[in-house]
C-alpha cells in the first residue's frame, strides 16, 4: 500500500505573524518558514506505517512555490521515498489543492493519504475532508490514533466530547491531529541521503486543475489588542478583584 | 436568501454552538432552515422548532446519520442544497467534519470559522492563530460556512415556531462505521458555554496536583476546568480539555489561566475572555500581557491559599 502525504511549507510555529501596514496579510518576508506542524505529524505516521509493514511506499506532495522544495526534501530526510512538486503562483486554497491531490490520488492510488488536520496560516481545516469528497472515499479526521487492519483503518478521533473510534474501508483519508506521534528529527545522513532522492516537477494544468482563487481576501486586520492589567501583590489582592468582578463572594 | 443550519443535539437538546449558528445565519437575510439528522431525534426536532428565527426543521430519521457519518450526511446535505443558498455549520468538531465534505461535493469554496457577517458573501475570520483577521469575500453560486459560536449572540432557545418536516434520500454509503466514544464526563459546566473556567498548564507537574489544586478551585467558583496543550499531551487531563488553536474556542466571563505561559496557540482560544487572571512565577510570562489581573508567584502556594480563602 503506498501512502501519499501533502505538505505546506508555512510561517514556523514560533513566530509571531505581524499584519502588513497596508493590510494585504501578513509579512512573511524574512520570516522563518517550516512545515506545518500537523503535516510533520502526518509524514512521521506515514514513515512509521512504512516501518511497520503497512506501507511499501511514502510519497509527499507540495503544491505551492518553489521553495516549498525545501519542506518536500525535509520530509525526504525524515524518511518519505519520493517527493511532487506542483507549482503554484499565487496562493492556493484548500478546494484547489483538494482537486490537484484528487488528480494525483487518481494517478498512484494510494491505500492511505494522512494530511494535516489545518496549515497554522489559513487556520481552514478543510482540505482532507474536500479530498475525500472528491474522491468518495471515507475520512477520518482529527487522528489522534491510527490502526491499519487488512482492508480497513480504525481511526480514533479527538472530538469535543472526548474521543471517537471510527472504521473506514480502505482506501481512506485520514486528517492528524496533535497527539497521533511525536516526529522524529532528520540524521545528517538523512538529510545528505535525502538529496538524491526523486522530487518530480509538475504544474497544476499538468492536473488539468484550475487553482484560480474563489475567494478574495478584502482586507487582513489586526485583531483587537487587549490591554495589559495590572498585577497584584497577594491572594488577598487578588480576592478583592474576583469580588469586584462578581465572582467572589 | 434559504439557509440551512447543520443542529448539533444530544439526548434531545440543541448544543449551544448551534445557536449561534442560527443567529449568524439569520444575518444573511431570509429564511432559516435547521437540519436535525440520526434515528430517534423527535425531541431535538422539536426542541429546534421552539428555536426563535427558525422557519423550518427538516429532519432526517435514519440510523445512516447516527454519530453524523460525514460519508452519510454530506449527500443529504448536497440534495437539501438544491433549494438552499447556504450551508452554515457550527466550527465544532461536528460541523468542520462535515462542511468542507459539502462544500467540495457542491465545488465551492468554503469560508471557515466567520466571526462576523459583514454582507450575504463577505465574511471576517481569525488566520494565523487569530493574530491576525482577515475579512474575505466569496463568488461562488453558494455559501458554505463554519461559525465560531464565541463570536455571535445565541440564538433564544424559545420563541419560534417552524413547522417539521421530515425529509429523506441518502442513506449509508457503506464506507465508514462508527465503533465507539470515549465521553469524558463531568458534573462541572461545560468548557465551551461556562462563564467562568479554570485552566491549568505544564507547571502542574501531574494529574493528581491538577486534581488536587485546579479542581478544588474550578469548584469553588463554580467553574468549568480546561488546559493547555502541554497538559494534555503529558496526561494530565483528557484531549478534551484543551483550549486554544486546535482545541476549543472559549470566551467566558472570567479566565483563570494557572502555570500558563501564555503561548501565542494558547491565547488564540481564550483571548476574547473578558476578563483574564493569570497566575505564574515567572512575571515576564507572556500571559500577563493579555492578564487584566496578574499574580506572580508558586502556584503550589498560592493556588491552596485562594481556594481556602475564597
Ligand atoms: C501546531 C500547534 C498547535 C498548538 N495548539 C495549542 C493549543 O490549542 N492550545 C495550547 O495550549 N497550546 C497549543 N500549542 C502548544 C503551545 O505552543 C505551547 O507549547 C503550550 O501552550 C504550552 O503549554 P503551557 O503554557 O502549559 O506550558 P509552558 O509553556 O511550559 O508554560 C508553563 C508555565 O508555567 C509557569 N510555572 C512553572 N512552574 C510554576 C509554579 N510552580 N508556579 C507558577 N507558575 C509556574 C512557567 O513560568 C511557565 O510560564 C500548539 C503548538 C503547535 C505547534
Amino acid at each position: 500500500m503506498k501512502v501519499l502525504v501533502p505538505v505546506k511549507r508555512v510561517i514556523d510555529y514560533n513566530v509571531k505573524p505581524r499584519v502588513k501596514a497596508d493590510g494585504t496579510g501578513v509579512d512573511l518576508l524574512n520570516v522563518k518558514m517550516s512545515m506545518n506542524p500537523f503535516d510533520e505529524i502526518a509524514v512521521e505516521e506515514a514513515i512509521r506505517l512504512k516501518e511497520k509493514g503497512a506501507a511499501t511506499e511514502v510519497i509527499v506532495v507540495s503544491i505551492g512555490e518553489p521553495k516549498a522544495q525545501e519542506t518536500l526534501r525535509t520530509a525526504l530526510a525524515m524518511g518519505a521515498d519520493r517527493a511532487i512538486l506542483v507549482a503554484a503562483a499565487q496562493e492556493v486554497e484548500p478546494l484547489g489543492v483538494a482537486k490537484v491531490l484528487a488528480a494525483i490520488v487518481g494517478e498512484e492510488q494510494p491505500g492511505l493519504v494522512i494530511l494535516g488536520k489545518q496549515a497554522i496560516d489559513d487556520d481552514s481545516n478543510q482540505t482532507g475532508q474536500m479530498l475525500a469528497a472528491l474522491t468518495g472515499r471515507p475520512q477520518g479526521t482529527f487522528a489522534s490514533k491510527i490502526e491499519v487492519s487488512g482492508d480497513a483503518v480504525e481511526v480514533t478521533r479527538e472530538v469535543d466530547g472526548g474521543l471517537e473510534t471510527v472504521r473506514l474501508s480502505l482506501p481512506a483519508i485520514v486528517t492528524t491531529d496533535l497527539r497521533l506521534n511525536e516526529p522524529r528529527y532528520a540524521s545528517l545522513p538523512n538529510i545528505m541521503k535525502a538529496k538524491s532522492k526523486p522530487l518530480a516537477q509538475k504544474t497544476a494544468a499538468d492536473y488539468g486543475v484550475d487553482l484560480s482563487p474563489r475567494l478574495r481576501t478584502v482586507q487582513v486586520a489586526e485583531p483587537s489588542k487587549r490591554q495589559a492589567g495590572v498585577k497584584v501583590g497577594s491572594v488577598d489582592e487578588l480576592i478583592d478583584r474576583l469580588r469586584d468582578l462578581g465572582v467572589a463572594a | 436568501m434559504k439557509s440551512l443550519v447543520l443542529a448539533e443535539h444530544e439526548g434531545g437538546a440543541i448544543k449551544d454552538a448551534t445557536l449561534a449558528a442560527v443567529t449568524a445565519a439569520g444575518k444573511l437575510g431570509g429564511e432559516v432552515d435547521l437540519l436535525v439528522v440520526g434515528s430517534g431525534v423527535d425531541a431535538a426536532a422539536q426542541a429546534g422548532a421552539q428555536i426563535a428565527g427558525v422557519s423550518r426543521v427538516l429532519v432526517a430519521d435514519d440510523p445512516a446519520f447516527d454519530h453524523a457519518l460525514p460519508e452519510n450526511v454530506a449527500p443529504l446535505v448536497v440534495q437539501l442544497m438544491g433549494e438552499h443558498d447556504a450551508f452554515v455549520a457550527p466550527a465544532t468538531s461536528t460541523g468542520k467534519n462535515i462542511a468542507p465534505r459539502v462544500a467540495a461535493l457542491l465545488d465551492v469554496m468554503q469560508v471557515s470559522e466567520i466571526l462576523s457577517v459583514e454582507a450575504p458573501n463577505r465574511f471576517t475570520r481569525p488566520i494565523y492563530a487569530g493574530n491576525a483577521i482577515a475579512t474575505v469575500e466569496t463568488g461562488d453560486p453558494k455559501l458554505v460556512c463554519t461559525v465560531r459560536a464565541t463570536a455571535f449572540e445565541k440564538a433564544a432557545r424559545t420563541g419560534g415556531s417552524a413547522t417539521v418536516q421530515p425529509v429523506g434520500g441518502a442513506a449509508d454509503g457503506g464506507l465508514s462505521q462508527f465503533v465507539g466514544a470515549q465521553q469524558s464526563h463531568s458534573e462541572r459546566p461545560e468548557l465551551t458555554s461556562a462563564k467562568i473556567i479554570v485552566s491549568g498548564g505544564r507547571a502542574l507537574q501531574n494529574g493528581e496536583n491538577f486534581k488536587m489544586l485546579i479542581e478544588p478551585l474550578a469548584d469553588k467558583l463554580g467553574a468549568a476546568v480546561g488546559a493547555s496543550r502541554a497538559a494534555v499531551d503529558a496526561g494530565f487531563v483528557p484531549n478534551d480539555y484543551q483550549v486554544g488553536q486546535t482545541g476549543k474556542i472559549v470566551a467566558p466571563e472570567v479566565y483563570v489561566a494557572v502555570g500558563i505561559s501564555g503561548a501565542i496557540q494558547h491565547l488564540a482560544g481564550m483571548k476574547d475572555s473578558k476578563v483574564i487572571i493569570a497566575i505564574n512565577k515567572d512575571e515576564e510570562a507572556p500571559i500577563f500581557q493579555v492578564a487584566d489581573v496578574g499574580l506572580v508567584g508558586d502556584l503550589f502556594k498560592l493556588v491552596p491559599e485562594l481556594t481556602q480563602k475564597l
